[in-house]
């Protein structure tokens, strides 16, 4: 049984793969100082990637291809596609890094994690799920501790290793136990059979919470947070602006399909569960980043707060039986302010790999006088931090306010308060980091004569990266269209 | 398909903004210029509009325009004015002009005034917030309402931070935008639960507010939300007990700033105020009526008082910003037609003495390099035109008759008195409070003998500058001695409320 619509369904997958062979052909063939220049071949790969995904593999109705292995549908296929966009911003700022830009490794690395991620995405089994979670992760264990002479980056690799394989392994130990409890491991089977049968509610929660560990993992939220802040810290800059944006979003996407198609309000407990968590989330997140000193950390603990934000629309996805103005709005919501954070959190990761790859530097003093040497980068930063306050006319804010909007109508009061203070915290702090950028001078009141310099390709990504988030946050109809789509495939 | 001024004008500062920032930024005098430029645009595009909606004799929302942005969410851009608001605009129009104009300063004899540390992010920065402004004071949808909003709070931060006096500028500048964004956020979440309760009345999904008017919210819902939405607005406008953010904001700030600050920002939470507080929850206002007078009241009061025995000539001004908003508040309170038509009055008649006061106290003090009264004295030599404008200003302040200070404060203290007739008494020595302060300022400041470390030093005021004083004088007297060049429309915006409020 093969059809067009199996390839179809993986197109982008196999265009990744194609790439990639492609690099490993290529790489032996260039010198090892012109190796940098793989990085625009794997970009312009995966935007020519995206666009061909866009013109020919658009999904119709949602179903289930590959024997059940993919589910074909628009709520994987808007992440996948800004899995490939992450991907090429990402392999742009790759070629700034002294250490990682000339190695073709990277590169290949890179894209064998975001093929495991848009399989992640799209996957409609546990088994090719589980296989995608481990074909993304095993390539960013590599990533990030990629600088073997560096002994942060050796020790995040070796972390990220250690803290991934044991939540991995605790994943699959639930999913065992939902192929023993249903028989099945279809995804979509699941439900149903899980409705029909009869199953100790306490028995599902343990299920439930085991797989939260996993996913919590990749999306980094308390209490499955710890590594981090210590990886993001190590790990070249650009795989922790990778890390922190498209592998947590995959990590959500999962949560998305997954609790709301396969676990049906069956375990009453485990909402209440997650509410609680994306409170400790937001509130540990925030909280723990005043403190910081170190750009890298201070946006490592933003990034977990973030997540937090994510779940309140992820608890505003409607259950059985509850009849609401707009059910979708949870779900749109989710991949919204995914879509939001990915573009921003990669523009503040790339401003700092910028910084960092022109001074060695990258505290939060040592941004004292960045509007005056580069008024351009300064700039940059001021949208990205803005919008990473939930700032207009950034994208944060009307991702935010959209989450909160579906947390209000589902009820969620309290959460989206306690979001609410949140995001004052966050306001403290990321505007704290813009009055180094703005106020504070150089010792020797001279910037003009340290310049900071961009190279060429972080020119391009950073700006295309601010249009976006302004686009976003102003434009937002169209975005919201495709969240929008995703989120009625659910249902 | 007649020519979008609303959106014009909303938008013509941020593109103006976006120019400059693209503009070398050593070239300080094209970028002054282009700054100008726009403010003047901006200035006409306000005043057509203003002039347009008084001699027609229109009424109710003018100049609509409507543009579909989110239809599943009903989200749409929606932008209008009516009587209440085009005051409003024009107000902006003028302070966004006589600011750029008092910005320009100059750099002479070794004195520095204006702004001379980068003026192209300086201007971009104060434009993004006029934009901002501008669309708070035209938007019909409630969304977009809260979009500008926070678009007008956040560059305020890098304003105060960047150029403000540097001995509380971080201090006050943080506290200002968090104060605000918590009053905003406040707000929105009462926004959205009026959006979601709509919907459950009236089974359609809309963030226009004039659907909202009409969505019918129960009496024990409208208690509920009015005052978090109606005091998360009111932070901006500098309600009692949550003013305190305002005169450190203030000091703080480079004197354009303080101009939009105290001028047409703190209009801006007023405004809000009553366009989703008042006007969405009616029902929720009658309710809580007498408290916000009683809260207006001590800002009333306390207000003088503590600028009474200020002796920094900014704060002075500062806190007769909060006195005089309190006047603003406690009009719209009495729910009343003369109080509301008082209260829309005194937003334009202190929003332009206000921003005149301040424009005067950066001239001073850019020369001085103090601000303590007791240090200055005979600065009318150097500056008559300066002095001047400041007594007319006083004068304004103390609600004196053929100026736009009485016209505005006779009818809020007649419909004080049909509300609550203590209250009007209470508020009335406020008056007498602030005759006192501000005639002690003018004699410290302006007369007596200048202290013998400023002779030789003092350079007289710029032309500029006394373009931005005439302006500003010549419309406080014009609305004293005419009234009916804005009185009638605010009355029209006022029918408008008093229609909502079931004529009560």
């Amino acid at each position: 049984m093969f059809s067009s619509q199996m390839i179809l369904s993986v197109l982008p997958e196999i265009l990744i793969l194609a790439l990639a062979l492609f690099l490993l052909g290529v790489e032996p063939f260039l010198k090892t100082e012109r190796r940098r220049n793989l990085g625009w071949l794997t970009a312009a790969g995966l935007v020519i990637s995206v666009i061909a995904s866009l013109c020919f593999s658009r999904p119709g109705e949602p179903v289930s291809t590959l024997g059940g292995m993919i589910r074909y549908d628009w709520l994987g296929f808007f992440f996948k596609m800004l899995f490939m966009c992450a991907a090429a911003a990402t392999a742009l700022l790759f070629m700034g890094h002294e250490q990682v830009g000339q190695r073709g490794e990277a590169y290949l690395l890179l894209l064998a994690a975001t093929l495991g991620l848009n399989l992640m995405a799209s996957a409609g089994d546990l088994v090719m799920l589980y296989l995608a979670i481990e074909t993304a992760s095993i390539p960013l264990y590599v990533l990030s501790g990629f600088m073997l002479s560096d002994r942060h980056s050796t020790e995040a690799g070796f972390k990220y290793l250690l803290f991934g394989a044991l939540s991995s392994a605790v994943t699959l130990y639930g999913f065992s136990l939902i192929l023993g409890i249903t028989g099945t491991t279809d995804i979509y089977a699941i439900g149903s059979s899980l409705r029909s049968g009869e199953l100790a509610p306490a028995l599902g929660f343990v299920v439930l919470v085991l797989i939260l560990v996993g996913l919590g993992f990749k999306a980094a939220f308390v209490p499955f947070h710890f590594w981090a802040p210590d990886v993001y810290h190590g790990a070249p800059t650009p795989v922790s602006g990778f890390l922190s944006t498209a592998s947590k979003a995959a990590g959500f996407a999962v949560i998305t399909r997954l609790f709301f198609v396969a676990f049906p309000d069956f375990a009453g407990g485990w909402t209440l569960v997650l509410a609680v968590i994306s409170a400790i989330t937001m509130t540990v997140g925030n909280l723990l980043a005043l403190p910081q000193t170190n750009l890298k950390r201070l946006l490592a603990y933003s990034s977990i707060s973030h997540a937090g934000y994510v779940l309140i629309g992820v608890l505003a996805i409607p259950r059985e039986g509850t009849t609401w103005g707009f059910p979708e709005l949870g779900a749109a919501s989710v991949v919204f302010y995914l879509a939001a954070y990915i573009f921003t959190n990669l523009l503040a990761f790339g401003i700092v790999m910028a910084f960092t790859g022109a001074t060695g530097l990258e505290d939060i003093r040592d941004l004292a006088g960045l509007s005056r040497r580069s008024p351009g980068l300064g700039l940059m930063m001021l949208a990205a931090f803005l919008s990473l306050a939930g700032m207009p006319p950034f994208a944060g804010f009307v991702a935010k306010v959209f989450v909160f909007a579906a947390g209000v109508q589902a009820d969620y009061v309290w959460l989206v308060v306690v979001g609410i203070i949140n995001s004052i915290v966050g306001v403290y702090y990321y505007l704290n980091v813009l009055k180094y950028v703005y106020l504070y001078r150089l010792p020797d009141e001279d910037e003009e004569k340290h310049p900071v310099r961009l190279p060429g390709s972080y020119a391009l990504v950073l700006t295309t990266l601010t249009l976006v988030v302004i686009l976003v946050g102003t434009v937002f109809a169209p975005w919201f269209a495709w969240s929008y789509a995703g989120a009625a495939n659910l249902f | 398909m007649t020519f979008p001024f609303l959106s014009a004008i909303v938008f013509a500062p941020i593109a103006a903004s976006l120019v400059m920032l693209l503009m070398p930024g050593g070239r300080k005098n094209l970028v002054r210029s282009i700054a100008l430029g726009a403010a003047v645009l901006n200035l006409g595009l306000s005043l057509w509009v203003y002039i347009t909606y008084l001699t027609r004799g229109l009424t109710g929302y003018q100049f609509v325009e409507q543009y579909e942005w989110l239809p599943v969410l009903g989200i749409t851009l929606h932008f209008g004015v009516d009587g209440m608001s085009a005051p409003l605009v024009l107000l902006t129009g003028v302070v966004m002009f006589t600011g750029v104009l008092i910005s320009w300063g100059e750099e002479r004899h070794g004195v520095s005034t204006g702004i001379q540390d980068r003026p192209r992010e300086f201007f971009a920065f104060l434009f993004i917030l006029a934009s901002g402004v501008f669309g708070v004071f035209c938007s019909l949808d409630l969304f977009m309402l809260f979009f500008f909003y926070e678009i007008a709070v956040f560059p305020m931060y890098l304003l105060i931070v960047i150029w403000g006096w540097i001995q509380t500028r971080e201090y006050a500048a943080m506290k200002l935008t968090l104060y605000l964004f918590i009053g905003s956020v406040v707000s929105l979440v009462g926004g959205l639960a009026m959006y979601w309760v709509a919907y459950q009345n009236t089974g359609v999904l809309t963030f226009d507010m004039l659907q909202l008017e009409q969505a019918g919210f129960s009496q024990a819902f409208q208690d509920f939300w009015f005052l978090p939405v109606f005091l998360g607005f009111a932070v901006l406008g500098g309600i009692w007990p949550f003013h305190n953010w305002s005169p450190d904001g203030h000091v703080a700030a480079p004197t354009a700033v303080s101009m939009f600050h105290a001028g047409v920002l703190m209009k801006l939470g007023a405004f809000a105020a009553l366009r989703v507080g008042i006007m969405l929850l009616p029902e929720g206002a009658k309710t809580w009526s007498l408290l916000i007078i009683g809260l207006a009241t001590v800002n009333v009061v306390y207000g003088a008082f503590i600028a009474f025995v200020q002796t920094d000539f900014k704060y002075v001004i500062g806190f007769s910003s909060v006195s005089h908003m309190g006047l603003v508040a406690m009009g719209f309170a009495t729910l009343s037609r003369e109080g509301m038509l008082g209260a829309g009055v005194q937003m334009f008649s202190h929003g332009i003495m206000t921003a005149l006061f301040f424009a005067v106290v950066g001239m001073v003090y850019d020369r001085a390099h103090t601000r303590h009264i007791p240090d200055l004295g005979g600065f009318v030599k150097i500056m008559p035109l300066a002095a001047v404008g400041f007594i007319i200003g006083g004068l304004v302040s103390m609600g004196m008759p053929g100026f736009s200070g009485f016209i505005a404060e006779f009818p809020i203290f007649m419909g004080v008195w049909k509300a609550q007739w203590l209250v009007a008494v209470i508020s009335i020595v406020s008056i007498v409070v602030t005759a006192a302060y501000v005639m002690l300022v003018i004699r410290r400041v302006f007369f007596g003998q200048m202290p013998e470390k400023f002779e030789g030093h003092i350079t007289p005021i710029t032309a500029l500058d006394k373009v931005a004083i005439v302006t500003l004088c010549l419309l406080m007297v014009g609305i004293g001695l005419f009234p009916r060049i804005m009185v009638p429309m605010v009355q029209t915006g006022v029918e408008n409320i008093l229609r909502l409020l079931g004529g009560s």
